[in-house]
């Protein structure tokens, strides 16, 4: 082949590389223009917004001031001279973030036992289906149909106070207005709400433990429950940590529980991470002190993210 | 096999002792599903009640009367009519955009080789774990400037192009063989056909999932049309019956007959389609 001949080749080739990307492109183009308009340029607008302060109305009153939203939603004057104990039990952000760490750290670990319970004993079982179906089922209800239907059962003259009475349990309170149960009333609408779903992974991953380890903890003559502890468990491990990494991340996000059945309350008891971006973007109208509050949240989402890829890169080399 | 011969064995050692177990397994399972269940019992049971009736001391699961009347009320106290039609369509638009554009991008990132590829990939994947409440600010603002404050429109673009339907999709593309493509390609046949009449009747299991995972999210979606929507008329089913509780607190009765009314489409399309919802989860186990 003469040089020339290449050189006509190589152009050939590179006519087709770009009609290549052209129709990649166009395949590409109407996710991604909706996706660019409506998802990218918002993140990085936020990210920016939360160094300006504005108070929506016209553009022109956006003003650039620094680190100022996150001193103030920190309130670091106060707490600086009074401590993180006035930043758990004063700050509105201290108190956001002691409720939704406490509300993660109860729900995650129940929601887990659960679902794996449920799991076990629906798996190889028959009429798995129809039970598998029921479990499932409060996980696509209408979030505020279910909220307003236990926030009712929850209330004084309730079902569940009713029954905690007849068992001698008297409880005379609506549980969504008492400042120590509102938190539980939420934990348990979420537990319930979420099991049939984390359920459905755990029985997928089951499917997945071989039959020759169970046979051969039963040759040594382990018994069931044994062989849960010891062969189960730890073959499901990765499963077990990919669903409480989905869960942690989730829990953090939590906002339509809260504003149906407490609306943050009562006091500031259920006050979420969320429920504070909502309150100060859209009554209070604070922008900037909204998307700060909003990058606290993406930093930690992100940290767990992170976590979870490092540690699955681990699993894999394992 | 195996299971089967250890199933045996067992039997054989103790012929009692596996069916006590079997039998308390089935007792602890209903227990669990009755648990699971009350909510929608209790709901169904108060929405045929009288409002005084719903909390009255002891609670009857069987109300005396049967009130369906409550089931009229409702639809001439409340417009449900005009939040279902909303919500159908919002619901719609959003699962039918959503699966066109990302199985139409889905392809190219599957089976396309172009410049820039990846780092585009990423960028999708970056923004799945990005949590929307952080940027919900901005593309509000960004919304009502575009004038899109208060319309459905606001609600269909809001969740049409989410990259966790694209990721979906590449995943499962990426699982048809190369060769298919490229066998179809040497016959004469465009990219567009190759997607369209190939890779499309083969991912008829995954675009199930996802048009029930886009349907079902929005049709239970709550914060962003409590954001967007304020005027009746553009309401959808979740922030509509939300104003109705709000303002009339202790009809119990109807709040109920509402709800009830509210979760029906969804359960129907759950039922249905539960077998692709199931194994969508079970094998992506993303959540939507």
């Amino acid at each position: 082949m003469s040089t020339r001949e290449q050189c006509q080749a190589r152009v050939k080739m590179g006519k087709l590389q770009r009609k290549n990307t052209l129709v990649a492109y166009s395949f590409l183009a109407p996710n991604f223009l909706g996706f660019a308009i409506f998802t990218l340029v918002p993140v990085i607008c936020a990210i920016a917004l939360s160094f300006f302060e504005w108070n929506g109305g016209d553009i022109s009153k956006l003003k650039f001031v620094g680190f100022e939203n996150y001193a103030t939603i920190f309130n670091v004057k106060r707490v600086s001279q009074s401590g993180l104990s006035y930043f758990f039990n004063r700050v509105d952000l201290g108190i956001a973030l002691k409720n939704t760490v406490y509300y993660t750290a109860v729900t995650v670990p129940l929601t887990i036992v659960c679902a794996l319970a449920l799991a076990m004993l629906l798996n190889k079982i028959k009429g798995a289906v129809a039970f598998r179906t029921i479990f499932f089922f409060p996980y696509v209800a209408s979030m505020v149909a279910i909220c307003v239907c236990w926030s009712f059962m929850l209330m004084k003259d309730g079902p569940i106070n009713q029954f905690l009475m007849s068992v001698g349990i008297p409880f005379n309170k609506s549980w969504t207005a008492d400042s120590g149960m509102a938190m539980w009333s939420i934990i348990l609408v979420s537990v319930w709400r979420n099991m049939g779903y984390y359920m459905v992974i755990y029985l997928a991953a089951l499917q997945g433990v071989p039959g020759e380890l169970l046979e051969a903890a039963t040759v040594d003559g382990a018994g069931k429950w044994k062989q849960f502890i010891h062969v189960t468990l730890p073959q499901l491990r990765p499963t077990t940590f990919f669903v409480s990494i989905m869960m942690i991340i989730s829990c953090f996000k939590i906002y339509d529980v809260v504003a149906i059945m407490t609306d943050g309350g009562p006091g500031r008891s259920t006050k979420m991470l969320v429920t504070y971006i909502y309150d100060e973007a859209f009554v209070k109208v604070r922008y900037g002190q909204a998307s700060a509050i909003s990058m606290i949240l993406l930093i930690i989402v992100l940290a767990i993210t992170i976590i979870q890829f490092r540690s699955e890169k681990k699993f894999s080399n394992d | 096999m195996e299971q089967s011969i250890r199933q045996k064995a067992i039997r054989r050692d103790h012929p009692l002792v596996g069916k006590v177990v079997r039998a308390v397994i089935y007792v602890v399972l209903i227990a669990l599903a009755v648990f699971t269940l009350i909510p929608f019992v209790w709901m169904i049971s108060s929405s045929l009640k009288l409002d005084r009736e719903v909390f009255a001391y002891p609670m009857k699961w069987i109300p005396e009367t049967f009130r369906w009347e409550n089931y009229v009320l409702i639809w001439q106290r409340v417009p449900l009519l005009t939040y279902f039609k909303n919500t159908a369509l919002v619901a719609i638009a959003v699962t039918l955009l959503q699966t066109i554009t990302s199985s139409f991008a889905a392809y190219a990132f599957a089976k396309l080789e172009f410049r820039g590829r990846d780092t585009l990939f990423l960028a999708y994947i970056a923004t799945i774990a990005v949590p929307w409440q952080a940027y919900m600010l901005p593309q509000f603002i960004m919304m009502r400037s575009m004038g899109l404050y208060d319309t459905l429109w606001a609600m269909i673009v809001l969740q049409a192009f989410s990259a966790f339907g694209v990721f979906l999709m590449r995943q499962f593309y990426r699982g048809i063989p190369t060769e298919l493509c490229e066998a179809a390609r040497l016959d004469g046949l465009s990219e567009y056909g190759i997607w369209a009449r190939i890779m499309l009747p083969l991912s008829k299991a995954a675009i199930a999932t996802l048009v029930i995972f886009t349907f079902v999210n929005t049709w239970n979606d709550y914060m962003g049309p409590m954001i967007y929507l304020t005027r009746d008329v553009n309401k959808t089913v979740q922030v509509g019956l939300r104003r109705f509780i709000q303002e009339n607190s202790s009809d119990y009765h109807l709040i109920m007959a509402a709800s009830l009314c509210s979760l029906l489409p969804v359960s129907v399309v759950f039922l249905c389609l539960q077998k692709y919802f199931i194994e969508g989860i079970a094998t992506s186990g993303l959540k939507g």
